[in-house]
């Protein structure tokens, strides 16, 4: 077995220092009806029979490199600089831990720390933590927050918010039952939420751009919120959008959330991604996960240290602000590789990219055989009205090979108005050819 | 006398390695190998940029007027500048690929490079989460299939796929316990969990809304049973308990704590963190659990790449297996499905984005399908054999807190550093200089000034036998007076020594900022 | 000016029908660095026993309890500024908020100077 080091030879000097006779003697706290039970498996094998069983399973699926592909809700298909994933499979990198040892650590910790700092900047906040798992869960951990910086319980879900992130936070909320009001779903992007605060709202959730793709000036919902003590969240699921429209920051978020995987993270059919979470310096002390500070060593170089630590599980124990352990290091890590590969002309120039893309492809599809654009204003997703279901539309353009968008019935099941609607987004990876397939594709099969 | 004339191939006695060159102190900073490396943001210039790309299409704008008005503050780096920090700072970095890395609790075991290839296969790497269930029935088949042996491998009925990590897989387990409750209208409020447990359980417990109560541990290590009997009642939701425990031992009267907590009605939730040292030797199926989160970061090798992403999917009972998060797969006459809307009633709703950590699931099927049943049932005899061996070749000089054997980790106490004037945290700095990363320490906190000892299975004898030598050679050093200052001082040997935490919490500076005058030329 | 101290290591000296309330040097030593304190706002009501203040270190954290019933008067804010006047004069500079006594009764159930070092001594 390649990947053990003992021989037999080993084994017996190792039994015998130990001063047993055999391996199960250091089993012996182990039920013995319970030990050695048959397990029914296959024995090891050779990387080359693992390769071939692994790649026969990939064969049997349609990768988005052979087909033109316009899914978004949520990830994005972007290229990744090869450099990006060169580096994240550094040893040093990859068979890492989180710094615990800060002395011999010192590269995860300065990474983090750039990380830190590139999400606070994108996102117009003042503090970033050093990831979550993914942009859902940060929703879900934001909400909490605001429960707890609020003293408050109610939180209001835009109906423009992911189904996935606003769902994260229902099962949360249901654990403690918790109230929450989750607005109608908003493929308009015309709901108004201030609306919907009152006196026991600790928070609103709202998407930019929505699900639906619509941006939205988020400053009179800012105002709203903060004229009655809620904090306004804002999730950000293209964070690609961010070198080019206002962050929200800017239009007075308290809480930023984020999924950073457009940002060197694979698709990798949903996971592992990144989740960003950026706060007002004043909610600090709420927010969860791990944090990174500068601080000096004893010799009064500068340094990185993992800091306010007592805020989370380990030390505070059930009233950590979190329960998370293990977050996103090795994502995070792509993405501040990527982003700084990208710089601020390149992250600008990339989403312009995209947004010209999307706008070049909503242009072609607007009017096609009754197709109808919804959005007003979009970044590098739109939705599209169909004359007939979008469900079986996306199934017959998937026979001719095209990955036409995501019905939005897969995310609203059982909503009547989202049955026609179909999420459509473009991004640097679409090309003229893809956009004029996709065209053609739907003028045969609506 | 003869290589006078030649080079030198002895140090100067008495010669600082890790200070001046010679006496001088280098000119521009580093250090031969060892570079100091500024921050990104201090290297950029506007202007540079590590990646072309084309000029968009001249388009209208549709940003409903929200365009970015201000630059963001990035700065522009070329491509070798970047592959050139980051490889910089990853020098600094201690890793598995480099030495022993005993973290007690964390396993850090070997990484097999083949399933980093393979999480990167076109048609796995590349797959959108949102592709009709049609073109995706491989990766779909892929989950089945990691779900079987993890259901093989524990004994347990099912398994709940998309939790992102250890702590989100109690959450899991958690989330199905209350949801089982509340279907049988009993809801109740206690969780009851050894002192000695992880800071997530508690945590989790009370995400849960569930209050926390501490059960006590005999004087071996083990939970108490008696006082477990006395924290007993109907409105007792679980026990969680690590197995093999925090102190690195099997629960040996596991089957009694099972009877208890189920003849209450309440379920027993197993922390899974330790399952190295059982993995295809005993299944926790058949120990009476109800539910146990997997870190496929730790058993099965998915690398923890500074701190994450990890995966935990959790196994459950016959009672609990219908109380799961969405979405999950399901195989039927048509292929197989994912089950992405409750169909039941019973699932307790989302937990994540999606559905799960794909790219973990890849590289853990790969590397279960590399060792095979045989090779996992060696993974844990390896595991246990390696820190029994660590424990009997120090135990004269070192302490271990708690009579032998072991599990898969070496557990000591401080007591062999007493009236040394050295700490537990001194002597784990003192390993740094020595190449090693330190063990886990003061943890569990159930034991003074712990040092728990993980070697794992992937450690060659011979280099257990170096790691034992330095061991054995720190706590013999501590004995002599002199060597307190020494400790005291370590590491030396390293980019940067003992950092300040003290100035880091009370004045934090947690990001990068521009200068002012920048700030104000940028806007 | 009384000084009276509890099992959870707060002290409090009460003058006339107010209280100024802190953490004892043995508490604070136990803590390490103190890097945070986090004080409730004035007006707010406390009870004997229950929760007030947070003090935050490097390693720990620690809930910091009402010595006795009553509404906070004044917290001190040179704390945000500098936790380490905890470390550095816990029992003095240090001090967290000053309680509007309820009932005065309360401070029967406290120890005085000599037994709380007495109890800190069987703590070993």
């Amino acid at each position: 077995m390649r990947y053990l080091g003992q021989t037999a030879a080993d084994r017996q000097a190792m039994l015998a220092k130990i001063g047993v006779a055999d391996i199960d003697a250091l089993f012996k706290d182990v039920p013995a009806d319970a030990l050695n039970a048959a397990i029914e498996l296959p024995d090891h094998r050779g990387e080359l029979e693992v390769e071939r069983h692994i790649g026969a399973l990939a064969a049997r699926n349609l990768s988005p490199a052979d087909a033109p592909c316009f899914l978004g809700a949520g990830a994005y298909r972007h290229h990744i600089p090869a450099a990006a994933d060169h580096l994240i499979q550094r040893s040093e990198f990859l068979t890492s831990y989180t710094p615990y040892q800060p002395e011999i650590a010192q590269g995860t910790l300065q990474y983090l720390f750039e990380f830190q700092s590139q999400v606070a900047l994108i996102t117009g906040m003042d503090v970033a933590n050093a990831s979550l798992y993914d942009g859902a869960t940060a929703c879900g951990e934001a909400v909490l927050m605001a429960q707890r910086a609020t003293r408050r319980q109610k939180a209001v879900l835009s109906g423009g918010l992911h189904p996935h992130y606003r769902g994260v936070v229902e099962t949360l909320m249901r654990q403690t039952d918790q109230p929450y009001l989750a607005a109608p779903m908003d493929a308009e992007g015309n709901e108004d939420l201030a609306a919907l605060i009152d006196e026991q709202t600790a928070c609103v959730v709202v998407q930019n751009p929505s699900l639906f793709g619509h941006v939205r000036d988020l400053r009179p919902l800012a105002k709203a919120c903060q004229a009655k003590g809620v904090l306004l969240i804002v999730a950000v699921s293209e964070v690609v959008s961010l070198g080019l429209i206002t962050p929200p920051g800017e239009m007075g978020a308290d809480i930023v959330v984020a999924e950073g995987q457009s940002l060197g993270v694979p698709l990798s059919f949903g996971g592992p991604y990144v989740g960003l979470f950026a706060a007002k310096e004043k909610f600090l002390r709420q927010m969860p996960g791990r944090l990174c500070g500068e601080t000096v060593d004893q010799d009064g170089k500068r340094g990185f240290v993992l800091t306010l630590s007592a805020r989370e599980q380990h030390i505070r124990r059930e009233k950590a602000t979190s329960n998370i352990c293990t977050n996103s290091g090795l994502c995070a890590l792509a993405f501040t590789i990527h982003l700084s590969l990208l710089g601020e002309a390149g992250f600008t120039r990339l989403a312009e990219i995209n947004h010209a893309k999307a706008v070049e492809l909503a242009g072609k599809l607007d009017g096609l055989k009754g197709i109808k654009l919804v959005n007003g204003s979009f970044f590098n997703e739109f939705t599209l009205a169909l004359p007939k279901p979008a469900a079986g539309v996306v199934e017959a353009l998937a026979k001719k090979g095209i990955l036409g968008g995501v019905p939005a019935s897969r995310l609203w099941p059982g909503e009547k108005a989202a049955e026609h609607l179909l999420l459509v987004s473009a991004t640097e990876m679409n090309t003229e050819h893809d956009m004029s397939a996709l065209r053609s594709a739907l003028e045969e099969v609506l | 006398m003869l290589n006078k004339q030649g080079r030198q191939t002895t140090p100067n006695a008495g010669a600082d390695n890790s200070g001046p060159a010679g006496g001088y102190a280098t000119i521009g900073g580093h250090k031969g190998l060892e570079h100091e490396e500024p921050l990104i943001f201090e290297q950029g210039e506007p202007g540079r940029c590590g990646v072309d790309l084309p000029a968009p299409a001249n388009v209208a704008e549709r940003l409903g007027g929200l365009r970015r008005k201000g630059a963001i503050g990035l700065p522009g780096l070329s491509e070798p500048q970047v592959i050139r920090h980051f490889v910089r700072l990853s020098r600094k970095n201690y890793a598995i690929d480099m030495g022993v890395f005993p973290l007690g609790s964390c396993t850090m075991k070997h990484n097999p490079r083949l399933n980093e290839k393979l999480a990167r296969l076109k048609g796995l790497g590349d797959l959108h989460p949102m592709q009709p269930e049609s073109t995706v029935q491989g990766a779909l088949a892929l989950i089945d299939e990691l779900a079987g042996w993890l259901k093989t491998l524990t004994g347990m009925p099912a398994v709940a796929m998309s939790p992102a990590a250890g702590a989100h897989g109690e959450l899991c387990g958690l989330m199905s316990i209350r949801a089982a409750l509340i279907a049988r209208g009993d809801a109740r409020k206690r969780i009851l969990a050894p002192e000695s447990a992880h800071g997530t359980n508690p945590a989790t417990a009370a995400m849960c809304g569930y209050t926390v109560d501490p059960i006590p541990a005999t004087a071996d290590g083990r939970v108490d049973l008696e006082a477990l009997r006395a924290k007993l009642g109907p409105d007792v939701a679980a026990i969680m308990l690590t197995n093999p425990n925090t102190c690195g031992l099997f629960e040996r009267d596991i089957r009694q704590v099972a009877d208890m907590i189920h003849s209450i009605g309440g379920f027993f939730y197993c922390d899974g963190a330790n399952f190295n040292a059982i993995v295809g030797k005993v299944r926790p199926g058949d120990l009476g659990i109800d539910a146990m989160h997997i870190n496929l970061h730790k058993t099965f090798s998915t690398p923890h790449g500074g701190g994450g992403p990890g995966s935990g999917p959790v196994v459950l009972s016959d009672a609990l297996k219908d109380f799961v998060p969405l979405p999950y797969v399901i195989h039927d006459a048509n292929g197989y499905r994912l089950v992405e809307q409750d169909e039941s009633g019973k699932s307790f709703g989302r937990m994540k984005g999606f559905h799960g950590q794909m790219g973990m699931f890849i590289r853990a099927l790969a590397y279960m399908l590399s060792h095979g049943g045989d090779g996992l049932k060696r993974v844990a005899e390896d595991a246990v054999l390696a820190a029994n061996y660590v424990m009997a070749s120090c135990d004269d000089v070192m302490s271990p807190a708690f009579a032998g054997p072991c599990m898969h980790e070496a557990l000591f106490d401080d007591s062999f550093l007493k009236d040394t004037g050295v700490s537990t945290l001194d002597y784990a700095k003192a390993l740094i200089d020595e190449g090693y990363h330190p063990m886990t320490v003061y943890f569990p906190l159930v034991v003074h000034g712990a040092l728990l000892v993980e070697p794992t299975e992937s450690e060659s004898k011979d280099a257990l036998d170096h790691f034992i030598m330095v061991l054995r050679g720190l706590a013999e050093r501590a004995q002599s007076k002199q060597a307190a200052d020494y400790f005291h001082g370590a590491p030396y040997l390293v980019p940067r020594r003992r950092l300040d935490e003290t100035q880091a919490a009370r004045k934090p500076v947690l990001r990068w900022k521009p200068a002012q005058d920048n700030k104000a030329a940028a806007e | 000016m009384t000084l009276y101290f509890t099992k959870d290591h707060e002290w409090i000296d009460v003058a006339g029908d107010t209280g100024t309330v802190g953490i004892t040097v043995y508490a604070q030593e136990q803590l390490g660095d103190v890097v945070f304190v986090e004080l409730p706002e004035p007006g707010r009501g406390v009870k004997q026993g229950g929760e007030m203040a947070v003090v935050e270190s490097v390693k720990a954290a620690s809930e910091v309890y009402a010595p006795v019933s009553g509404s906070v008067v004044e917290s001190n804010d040179a704390l945000a500024a500098d936790p380490s006047l905890v470390n550095q004069d816990a029992e003095g500079a240090g001090w967290f908020t000053k309680i509007k006594l309820s009932d005065s009764g309360e401070l029967g159930g406290l120890m005085d100077r000599a037994g709380y070092d007495a109890f800190v001594k069987s703590l070993g």
